[in-house]
């Protein structure tokens, strides 16, 4: 119990006398998870709406297939990118094993069956009749698209928060892409892992409380913009 | 058409903002954009990283040559295997006889003695076996192993484990698959803390234990064995068998590791937070001269 207060004492002398290696950690943390996000919403959204509005053979495979993703296990999709990008692998070329690079893509593709099972989900939840009341109205097909993307923004930054936490928060893929180096791939997640390894407990538990008021204030601001259009 | 260019405002507001994370990203990247040869693989054992030794070593060595390490810090299993498949340039390792056979295929060059410290045998300090004290390391695990009290293993292949396994082996013990034995499959920080919570005894490196020992209610109860000797050696990756590794960076690094300055700060390196030094700079010795 002791241990936990130090820590949340600890969290706040590291915030507040801007200790410059966890504000580079904490930035870091944000710009990769973010633009992971940022690139999981674009395939996320365009495949599971183009799932979403039509029809084809194998369907619901499809669609139970991206379900599955939404649990994608980190440490599986770690594994897998490490191996397709080393050095002997058939991506090594890139030369992009142990950077924020690899890490970004490590964590869109955890993010993007998120996204876009909830957008299928949000897109096929629309009543059937909308489209044909819009396409009626003289839209194109791509209006027709887009007008139903909108009606359906409230659950689609749902998907993004989902998308932005499911990442932000994951440890395994992060370190075995990323290795964890210090002011150029070290995350909270992955920072919190090595200061527990170290026995310094109460940074472990700083950069924790860190992590988690960073979630917090992104999931505000998401929120803030989801609610804000609801009243209206 | 207000509402519907309000909402469209909303969006394009969201996306300004990812793309914002995707430009701040671009400072990242351009870390990135020097040429590759500027990068290091290191490939290390948990020890080194965790007692803090490469945080002050690496800068140094990044400020005088150029380079930049990338540390990566695994058991010395998983970094010799690295090294096996040309991931890495360079190992810092801690695993005499895995390294010996990592030169005998060829995935080296140029294996070089660093430094050593010791490892011990830590336990409750109620000591349920009765080992304090004892001045052999495979006695100390036979005692363990016949009151049928626990232990705790790395299980992960690291350097550690490799002596902790070796140690066994002279006792004529069979530990796996025992009741009081167990795997963590962890590092030996967590292994640390595994085995003070479950009361159980463990090999540890000292450097480890010294950095946790505050939040552990472990006691050193075996040390000093000339077997429980920690070796550390720098090894280059063999350039000629896998194109694409640094070895002239891997070299680089090597050399830095032996030269003058750095044994000199290795041999002070702890003595202000532990008081006494974590690790004992060898450079130049032979390994059998160590610990006399």
């Amino acid at each position: 119990m002791e241990l936990i207060v130090q820590g949340i004492v600890k969290a706040f002398e590291l915030l507040l006398s801007f200790d410059p290696e966890v504000l580079g950690i904490t930035w870091l943390s944000l710009k990769i998870s973010g633009t992971a996000t940022f690139i999981s919403l674009f395939f996320g959204v365009s495949i599971g709406t183009a799932v979403a509005l039509t029809t084809f053979p194998g369907k619901r495979l499809v669609i139970s297939l991206i379900n599955t993703g939404m649990g994608l296990p980190p440490v599986v999709v770690g594994l897998f990118v490490t191996i397709m990008i080393w050095r002997s692998g058939p991506l090594g070329f890139l030369e992009i094993l142990y950077t924020p690079y690899a890490m970004i893509i490590a964590q869109a593709i955890i993010a993007t069956p998120i996204v876009m099972g909830i957008s299928l989900a949000s897109i096929q939840n629309l009543p059937p009749n909308l489209r044909l009341q819009i396409l009626a109205l003289g839209a194109s097909r791509m209006q027709m698209v887009w007008v139903l993307i909108k009606e359906s923004k409230l659950p689609l930054l749902a998907a993004v928060m989902a998308g932005f936490g499911g990442v932000i928060s994951e440890v395994g893929a992060s370190i075995m892409v990323g290795g964890n180096i210090k002011g150029y791939s070290r995350v909270l997640t992955t920072a919190t892992v090595m200061e527990t390894g170290k026995g310094n407990f109460d940074i472990a538990i700083a950069l924790g409380i860190i992590l988690l008021i960073l979630a917090f204030l992104v999931n505000l601001l998401l929120t803030h913009v989801q609610q804000r259009q609801r009243l209206r | 058409m207000m509402k519907m260019f309000k909402n469209s405002k909303t969006v394009a507001v969201l996306i300004a903002a990812f793309l914002l994370f995707a430009l701040g990203a671009s400072d990242v990247l351009a870390a990135n954009a020097e040429p590759k040869q500027k990068n290091i693989i290191l490939a290390t054992t948990t020890s080194t990283q965790d007692s803090g030794l490469l945080d002050v070593l690496i800068p140094i060595f990044e400020k005088e040559t150029g380079y930049f390490v990338k540390t990566i810090a695994v058991g010395s299993g998983q970094a010799m295997a690295m090294g096996q498949k040309g991931e890495a340039d360079v190992l810092l390792v801690h695993s005499p006889d895995a390294e010996k056979k990592f030169m005998e295929a060829g995935n080296g060059v140029n294996r070089r003695l660093v430094m050593h410290n010791d490892f011990i045998i830590v336990g409750p300090s109620a000591d349920p076996a009765k080992i304090k004290g004892l001045k052999s390391s495979a006695e100390a695990l036979k005692t363990i192993a016949k009151a049928g009290a626990l232990f705790s293993s790395r299980g992960d292949n690291s350097g550690t484990h490799a002596k902790e396994k070796a140690l066994w082996k002279q006792t004529g013990i069979t530990p796996a698959g025992q009741k009081w034995y167990q795997e963590t499959g962890l590092g030996m920080g967590q292994t640390l803390n595994v085995a003070s919570e479950k009361k159980g005894y463990t090999l540890a490196d000292r450097g480890t234990y010294l950095a946790l020992k505050k939040n552990l209610g472990l006691d050193v109860l075996v040390e000093g064995d000339a077997a429980l000797l920690n070796i550390y050696h720098v090894i280059e990756i063999n350039g000629t068998k896998w194109p694409k590794v640094n070895a002239a960076g891997g070299r680089a690094f090597a050399d830095f590791m032996v030269s003058k300055k750095t044994q000199g700060i290795i041999k002070t390196f702890g003595v202000d937070k532990f008081g006494s030094p974590l690790f004992f700079p060898d450079a130049g010795k032979k390994v059998e001269d160590l610990g006399k």
